[in-house]
């Protein structure tokens, strides 16, 4: 049965369950629900409850567990000639994978019956041939051993299937049977659905931090497989990014960290002026009607792709800075640069510094205001002198965050900075970042347990960890900042 | 000088500083303030009071120009200091405010240090050439609010750090450094617990010696206790105006009369 069919019948369950446990509540007060601890709507509440949520929780459970232990048997069927390292394993399981869904497509459209499968063989038939015929193209002629996996997956996966059925079944009538006598007149319904409705809103946010853990858990243990090929020494202190497809590169972060804080750097040295001047404008001197349009003009430059930004970098801002600036200057002629990536950034992440400090400088209470103006302070004294000051914390804030999204940034950096990874203070150079490294790493042609690869969860871990401490920092000085005036 | 200056106005505590002539003020559509006529008196308390919502502080924004900051606010009528017209298009409003100072309703320190929040004023407006004359201004202004002698170990401390009527005295203190003629008080004492708002009170009757005072209140105790001329507002209309003892001994209005009565409220 498929997850959808199940998924329904619980849910047809619960709700049969919901009606039940109302009516049983209005019985066992004798049609006058004002006996009831609890409204008739809480009882049936608790009943449906108590149905479809353990219910979906073995169903997801086992949806997870499954595929893990019938991965585990199956790959201990394919001999070792066949899969010598760990790579192919996972090649030969994909195609047992495949193999097992073509035999699930041929039953089904009655090109061979079970039977016939079971005693099929891959000397008597030209199985590749049978499965091209429903529509699965296999690259070369199947293995004896990989066809016999791909039989036993088959059935595993079915025994599973009906397994899984059963248990979310079970369970649901087992909550159902478990919830269903305890309603009476003096069942507490109401304080029962509200706890399970807090469990429910925790385990929903436990999604997302334990979401978070496996980013770092993965980012972790690949950076340590990286670390026992290539020593982390090296690649910390190391000046030179050179990858070579065979072996002996030269992996050091120095140049892609250097060229991140530069573009990073170029981008706050426009956004914050920008940013900074019209927050102040618009919370400070703007009249409504100027501030309800202008403020999500701004915001809209927080939603143009960042592939549109990089072709603005590309075709716009590169050339006439080359031709403008780097050329007449001698500073050299490539329209790639940490400049033209830096301003284009820098526009990005006006509305980050704008937008915020925005709301915090429009959170400085009235009162202070009031307090300088009738002091014969002038408004941009107010300003200067009471206003940024109180804001400044959070301004400071604001500005971190739009750091972190900058740092993160690769698209703009691609398409405007280029992707030469160098060591230079020269602005009109072309320069890369530890962003676009990733991805040049992961998309090549090398193999994977390599350390020109696995170099790609070392960089990306490093930008996890600064782009952490930069958000840390932010929330803290956010934090600190909110205690003044409560 | 300045001695000089201060013990010619001693001579005559009479003379009028302000004087309010068929002033409106409407905010929008709402006509908020109408025809009010007042002298105000130097070295005089006067006390505002009347129900809330009938233009106490609407009126007493107006003597600063406070209601500048406004937007929808429109003010007519003529309204003079020591003879000037403040509404004026030769008048700078940040000027006037330095003459007239103003003290809120709800204690709103900078947060500064205790320091920065009494030298604001005179640094902004240049009164001072030196960092020892600042010191001085600082320790006066303190002194003259009642409290120095609370915080004089610890100026560098932030002034929100101080208790609710501290933070209300060092607000007086941050208005008294720019050196005003005229002190604007909107119910300063609103916040206060009573012992706090005994010290202020108190402070105000010592600075009725250097200022005019106007003081809004919706407490007639107060009013009584502290000024020396009362005006009541209904409506938005300045109902009656004169010495606060014949104002709460025998009114001349009956609006005045229920409002002391405690009739209307
Ligand atoms: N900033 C403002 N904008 C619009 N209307 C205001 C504003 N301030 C006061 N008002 C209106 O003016 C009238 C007088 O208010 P106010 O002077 O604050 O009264 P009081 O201080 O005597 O309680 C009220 O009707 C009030 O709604
Ligand atoms: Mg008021």
């Amino acid at each position: 049965m498929s997850t959808g069919l199940i998924s329904l019948i619980v849910l047809g369950l619960a709700a049969v369950g919901f009606v039940l446990g109302r009516n049983r509540a209005i019985r066992d007060a004798g049609g006058d629900t004002r006996v009831l601890h609890s409204l008739p709507f809480f009882h049936g509440l608790v009943v449906f409850l108590a149905t479809a949520v353990p219910a979906f929780l073995v169903l997801i459970l086992w949806l997870i567990v499954q595929p893990m232990i019938v991965n585990s048997r199956v790959s201990g069927m394919i001999p070792a000639d066949v899969a010598p390292d760990a790579a192919a394993q996972t090649l030969a399981l994909s195609d047992v994978r495949r193999i097992s869904g073509g035999l699930d497509a041929a039953i089904d459209q009655d090109k061979i019956t079970p039977d016939e499968l079971e005693a099929m063989t891959t000397d008597a038939t030209d199985v590749r041939a049978l499965l091209g015929t429903v529509g699965v193209a296999l690259g070369s002629d199947v293995n004896p051993a990989v066809f016999e996996a791909a039989k036993a997956y088959r059935k595993l996966d079915a025994t599973g299937a009906i397994g899984r059925t059963i248990a979310v079944l079970a369970a649901a009538l087992l909550g159902f049977g478990i919830a269903f006598p305890r309603i009476n007149r003096d069942f507490r319904a109401r304080n029962a659905s509200e706890r399970f409705i807090t469990v429910t809103l925790f385990a929903a946010s436990t999604v997302a931090v334990l979401t978070t853990v496996g980013i770092i858990l993965s980012l972790v243990f690949e950076t340590f497989h990286f670390f026992t090929l290539y020593p982390a020494l090296d690649f910390f202190l190391g000046t030179v990014w050179n990858p070579q497809f065979r072996g002996g590169s030269e992996l050091g972060i120095l140049p892609l960290l250097w060229g991140t804080l530069y573009v990073s750097f170029i981008a706050l040295l426009v956004a914050v002026p920008v940013g900074l001047l019209s927050a102040i404008y618009l919370s400070e001197y703007a009249s409504r009607r100027v501030r309800t349009v202008v403020k999500p003009l701004i915001e809209i430059l927080a939603g143009i792709p960042t592939i549109v930004y990089g072709l603005f970098a590309l075709i716009t801002v590169g050339p006439i800075l080359r031709d403008y600036f780097a050329q007449p200057l001698n500073l050299g002629n490539s329209s790639s640069s940490v400049m033209t990536a830096g301003i284009v950034m820098g526009i990005m992440v006006i509305p980050f510094v704008s937008s915020l400090s925005d709301d915090i400088i429009n959170a400085v209470p009235q009162s202070l205001r009031d307090g300088s103006l009738g002091l014969g302070a002038t408004p941009s004294e107010t300003i200067r002198k009471v206003v940024l000051p109180a804001a400044l914390p959070g301004v400071v804030g604001a500005i971190l965050l739009a750091a972190s999204r900058a740092i993160g940034e690769t698209m703009i950096v691609v398409m405007g900075a280029g992707a030469a990874a160098k060591l230079s203070l020269n602005p009109f150079e072309a320069m890369t970042t530890i962003t676009v490294k990733i991805v040049s790493q992961l998309t090549g042609d090398t193999e994977f347990a390599s350390p020109e690869t696995l170099v790609a969860f070392a960089l990306g871990l490093t930008l996890f960890v600064v782009t952490l401490g930069l958000n840390i920092l932010a929330l803290y000085i956010v934090r600190k900042y909110r205690e003044q005036y409560e | 000088m300045n001695d000089m200056r201060i013990a010619e106005r001693n001579v005559d505590t009479n003379e009028s500083k302000i004087s309010a002539r068929k002033v409106q003020v409407y905010y929008g559509t709402n006509h908020a303030l109408k025809d009010v006529d007042v002298d105000i008196l130097d070295k005089t308390v006067t006390a505002f009071i009347g129900p809330s919502g009938c233009g106490k502080s609407t009126f007493l924004r107006c003597l600063n120009r406070m209601n500048d900051t406004v937007a929808s606010a429109r003010v007519e009528g003529t309204i003079t200091l020591d003879g000037e017209n403040i509404y004026d298009a030769k008048v700078d409003p940040v000027q006037l405010r330095a003459k007239v100072g103003m003290v809120f309703q709800k204690p709103n320190p900078f947060p500064k240090s205790i320091y920065d929040n009494i030298a604001y004023g005179p640094k902004i407006h240049g009164l001072t050439r030196s960092k020892s004359e600042l010191d001085g201004i600082v320790e006066t202004s303190l002194k003259k609010a009642a409290l120095w002698n609370e915080v004089k170990d610890r100026l560098d401390s932030p002034g929100t750090g101080l208790s609710g009527g501290q933070q209300q005295r060092l607000c007086i203190a941050r208005a008294i450094a720019t050196q005003p003629e005229v002190l604007l008080m909107d119910e300063p004492c609103s916040a206060l617990d009573p012992i706090a708002t005994a010290q202020v009170e108190e402070l105000i009757d010592e600075l009725r010696s250097q200022f005019s005072v106007v003081i809004v209140t919706h407490s007639m105790q107060q009013a009584a206790r502290v000024s020396q001329r009362t005006a009541f507002f209904h409506l938005g209309n300045l109902v009656e105006y004169g010495e606060t003892g014949q104002i709460f001994t025998n009114p001349k209005d009956p609006r005045t009369e229920s409002y002391i009565t405690g009739r209307i409220g």
